[in-house]
């Protein structure tokens, strides 16, 4: 393998194309090792542009997870804009890294990072500017593996022609795990080939690999079976786990961009996996349990995080960041350290409730004050009931207006339209909901220039979820809806203008129904979105819904199948799920029990605070939960960052 | 009522740090945006003691001065920090620089005295890289150039469609050639010095002049790299140090 850095043929190219500098890697903390030292080679894809993926955890925990092993070297890659592409395919120079500008095809594995299903043409696209046949069944021994891992992973079906492998679950130790695989396969003189290998980390349990599965469909288009077609193939395919955060502090020195990306800022993630229960969250349901890193790691990350990287503000990201067990006493440690030095300190948190409130106040006492998240999800407490996110309308304006009175102006709500059960009057339930909160808002604070922006998001039903057999709402109901809440909204004389409404179409959100919970013969049309110029489809000035419904109806013309068998369509308790054989730990019948509770609206508990609902993960994946208080006391360091080291 | 705290309050500067810095390699697409935050960043790592405005969005105190755009090198670029502690002016360009990501360097720095460096960037000497093309064609080009009366180019920017007077801004020019670069056969160099107008003169606008008005073939490729940056001197005219009267 000759590989070389491209850098000097697109060196001309970056000059033509908007935001160069996205392109160019050499960022600080960027890792570039020596290549012909490496036994094992990754190239880390998030198929999606760089001011969008490089903010991601996990490609930067993978990156330096793998970088730190002798052996094995990883580069990041992103989706190149239409822009860049075209140039590329007229000079003819493949899909790069940034690290040191090869071409992705020069690769071992190409390592895919999938958390949204939206980014799935991107990477169709990606693989063939690298000159990676798109298909696995005409890829050679000297191509990549092309595997995916991220939250999408958990349905990888759509994708099934086109990738080698899928790793569901946390990556850190199975991408260790391949890459020791991938170098004794290679050290007993490379096995069967590509073949080989891959049977070989399909019989470790570590990957899962669709080709080695047949997939029969009886006449109405329902899957009849899913079985392995080769020997040493598990029936069902697993989750990794990584227990014992504090062992695993990464990213240690997180890359630090020079081009402008969404969150300009540095993440600690501060827990692993949530267990409040929403129903509609498929994060929630395939993260489990939940593994907290003591705040006595966290403060330290954040300490070398902060000095490493120069970042003057911190995330501390998680699925629900106001649930760890010592937040109070880490947002305030870490406000007193931080105090005086210009450095924020940000949790998003949606939780309802006067803590969120505090710890708010807290984190912004010597900086911004702009606007305070609340995530009620549904409009009305019947709907709160039905996904699990139980706040009762009083508790909810309380809260909200407790916000006001300690000097936020500006609220947020984040809603969703379309939830199973859901009526018209639910959504209707949001204008109201916001017009009593800016009442009270006024009378608390005496103030009248507050303001509150409900955001409401298309509901998308996700496979490993109690909703994984609801229909999803059509596109123009879900538009319908909108549209007389906006009218409610506009029509309010006294409230309406404090009131602010943001939303999407109902459209994209089939697409990405579709894909969530789509099965193999979802692939062809995904081929088709992409050779009529599908890319970019999370981005409402690229998306075409057109293009993915004519592909459909194309597609499918002779089958019993179609856009809305996928989306709409009720599924019952019998039927054959594509992602079947792909455990997230969680019980079927627990699963359709929770779905059952959500049509009675009855309500199920945090393992974390009341006893185990018995969901099955932790006695199927052999994990507990893991929450602090930690042993250690954290104490914090005062004196940090009040006094730089002098250079006088 | 509201229990918000009093803003942040502005830390007063004791000292102020003029810097020199260069961009080159891949770093000189980046932005004059994305400069500023890798700065900011490198400041903090660095742990330099700069001093903060006030208020809620409190911001490091850092000036900078006629950034050269996107896709340019440059070796004179200024920037001016203010202190809330004094520090050894000598240490920081090495300190800064290893903070920085590869590409940007801080070349000098001279604690300033009275005045501002950017009263003092009167012109710039711009050294144009045109790969494909050979000297003579540059140096025709130019001398058609330079009896062409009123030479305006169109430049587009987000705004919409700039009109730039670029033949009068042009003060000096000398064109040598260089030897086959990385493939490419015949480079001429073009050295430029361009009084600061308004807009400003871009190299690019040199060249887009040079091609609608004297017939240059347009070159494979280019570079452009800003050599100094400074009040005009001397006669014929050349870019002086700016910071030649402040120390
Ligand atoms: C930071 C963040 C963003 C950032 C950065 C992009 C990103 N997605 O990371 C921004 C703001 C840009 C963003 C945007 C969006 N996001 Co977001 N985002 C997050 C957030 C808060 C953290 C992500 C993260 O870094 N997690 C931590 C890392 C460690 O986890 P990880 O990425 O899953 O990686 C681990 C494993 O999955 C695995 N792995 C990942 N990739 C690979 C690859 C291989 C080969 C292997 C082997 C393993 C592997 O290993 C990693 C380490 O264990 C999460 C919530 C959360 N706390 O997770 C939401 C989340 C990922 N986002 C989500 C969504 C929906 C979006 C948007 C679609 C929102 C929208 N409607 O616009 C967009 C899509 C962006 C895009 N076009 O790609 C959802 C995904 C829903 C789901 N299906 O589970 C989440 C879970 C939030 C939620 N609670 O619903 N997001
Ligand atoms: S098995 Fe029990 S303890 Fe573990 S996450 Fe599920 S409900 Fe919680």
């Amino acid at each position: 393998m000759t590989a070389k850095s491209l850098y000097q043929e697109l060196e001309p190219l970056l000059a033509q194309v908007r935001k160069p500098i996205q392109y160019v890697g050499g960022e600080v903390n960027a890792t570039v090792k020596e290549w012909t030292d490496a036994k094992v080679r990754w190239a880390l894809l998030y198929p999606d542009a760089y001011e969008v993926g490089s903010p991601n955890q996990g490609v930067q925990i993978l990156y330096e997870v793998l970088n730190e092993q002798p052996d094995v070297l990883a580069e990041r890659c992103y989706a190149v804009w239409p822009d860049m592409e075209a140039l590329l395919r007229e000079k003819n120079i493949p899909a790069f890294t940034l690290d040191s500008h090869r071409s992705i095809r020069d690769f071992d594995v190409l390592g895919v990072s999938l958390a949204t299903e939206l980014g799935y043409t991107n990477l169709l696209n990606t693989l063939d500017l690298a000159g990676i046949p798109i298909r696995s069944a005409d890829r050679s021994d000297s191509d990549p593996l092309v595997l995916v891992g991220g939250h999408s992973a958990f349905n990888p079906e759509p994708l099934a022609p086109f990738i080698d492998g899928a790793v569901l679950g946390d990556g850190e130790e199975p991408t260790l795990t391949i890459s020791r695989l991938i170098a004794e396969w290679r050290e007993s003189g490379s096995p069967e080939g590509r073949l080989g290998l891959l049977s070989k980390l399909a019989a470790a349990g570590v990957v899962y690999v669709p080709a080695f599965y047949d997939i029969s469909y009886g006449s109405q288009g329902h899957i009849e079976a899913i079985r392995p077609n080769r020997p040493g193939v598990p029936w069902t395919v697993s989750k990794h786990t990584l227990m014992d955060l504090d062992e695993w502090p990464y990213p240690k020195k997180p890359v630090v961009p020079v081009a402008e990306t969404i969150h300009e800022r540095m993440s600690v993630e501060i827990f692993r996996g949530c267990t409040r229960g929403c129903r509609f969250c498929q994060a929630g349901m395939i993260t489990r349990p939940v593994r907290e890193r003591s705040a006595g790691t966290v403060a330290n990350m954040v300490d070398c995080g902060l000095k490493r990287t120069g970042f003057d503000e911190v995330g501390m990201l998680s699925l629900s960041s106001a649930d760890h067990s010592e937040i109070g006493d880490l947002a305030k440690g870490l406000a007193d350290q931080y105090e005086g030095t210009r450095t924020s300190l940000s949790l998003p948190s949606t939780r309802v409730d006067a803590f969120n409130i505090e710890l708010a106040d807290e984190l912004s006492r010597n900086g911004r004050r702009s606007g305070l998240t609340f995530a009620p999800e549904g409009g009305s407490e019947r709907m709160r009931r039905v996904i699990n996110k139980t706040v009762s309308e009083d508790d909810l304006i309380r809260t909200v207006t407790a916000a006001y009175a300690s000097g936020w102006r500006h609220v947020k709500l984040y809603f969703m339209c379309g939830l199973p059960t859901e009526t018209d009057e639910d959504v209707l339930q949001i204008a109201r909901l916001a017009r009593e909160v800016i009442r009270t808002g006024r009378e608390v604070s005496g103030r009248r220039d507050i303001r509150c922006t409900v955001s409401i998001g298309g509901f998308v039903p996700k496979p490993h979820t109690p909703f994984q057999w609801a229909g999803q709402l059509p596109a123009e109901q879900t538009d319908r809806r909108l549209q007389l809440l906006r009218d409610e909204i506009r029509g309010d004389r006294e409230y309406g203008r404090s009131i602010g409404m943001r939303y999407h179409d109902g459209e994209p959100g089939i697409v990405e129904g579709l894909l969530a919970r789509g099965d193999r013969r979802v692939a062809d049309v995904i081929e088709q979105v992409w050779r009529d110029g599908g890319r970019f489809d999370g981005w409402s000035e690229y998306f075409s819904f057109d293009r993915w419904s004519s592909a459909a109806a194309n597609v499918w013309r002779d089958e019993p199948i179609d856009l809305d068998w996928f989306t709409t369509r009720e599924r019952s308790f019998d039927e054959v799920l594509p992602w079947s054989h792909l455990d997230s730990g969680l019980d079927a019948e627990w699963l359709w029990q929770d779905w059952q509770d959500a049509l009675a609206e009855d309500e199920v508990g945090d393992c974390r605070w009341t006893p185990c609902s018995q969901c099955g993960v932790c006695d199927q994946m052999d994990t507990h939960i893991q929450v602090g208080p930690a042993d250690k006391v954290w104490i914090p360091t005062i004196s940090v960052g009040a006094t730089a080291p002098e250079m006088a | 009522m509201s229990k918000r705290q009093p803003p942040n309050e502005a830390q007063p500067v004791v000292q102020k740090l003029r810097l020199r810095y260069a961009k080159s390699g891949r770093m000189r697409f980046a932005s004059h945006r994305d400069f500023q935050r890798a700065l900011e960043r490198a400041v903090r790592r660095a742990e330099l003691p700069i001093a903060f405005s006030g208020g809620f969005s409190p911001h490091p105190r850092i000036s900078y001065a006629n950034s050269a755009p996107t896709g340019a090198a440059s070796e004179a670029e200024y920037v001016q920090l203010g202190m809330r502690e004094e520090v050894n002016a000598e240490l920081i360009p090495d300190a800064l620089t290893a903070a920085l990501p590869n590409g940007f360097a801080i070349t000098q720095c001279v604690i300033a005295t009275s005045g501002s460096v950017a009263d003092r960037l009167d012109a710039s000497l711009w050294q144009l890289e045109l790969r494909g093309v050979n000297r003579e064609q540059v140096a025709v080009a130019l001398n058609q150039l330079k009896v062409t009366p009123d030479v305006t180019v169109d430049r587009v920017t987000k705004s919409g469609v700039k009109q730039v007077e670029v033949g009068s801004a042009i003060l000096e020019s000398t064109v040598t050639a260089m030897e086959s670069v990385a493939g490419v056969e015949a480079c001429a160099i073009l050295q430029v010095v361009v009084r600061h107008d308004i807009p400003a003169v871009r190299p690019e606008d040199v060249l887009t002049a040079l091609v609608e008005y004297a017939d240059l073939d347009e070159p494979a490729s280019s570079v452009f790299t800003r050599l100094a940056q400074g009040p005009l001197t001397g006669d014929p005219v050349t870019v002086g140090d700016p910071f030649s009267e402040m120390r």
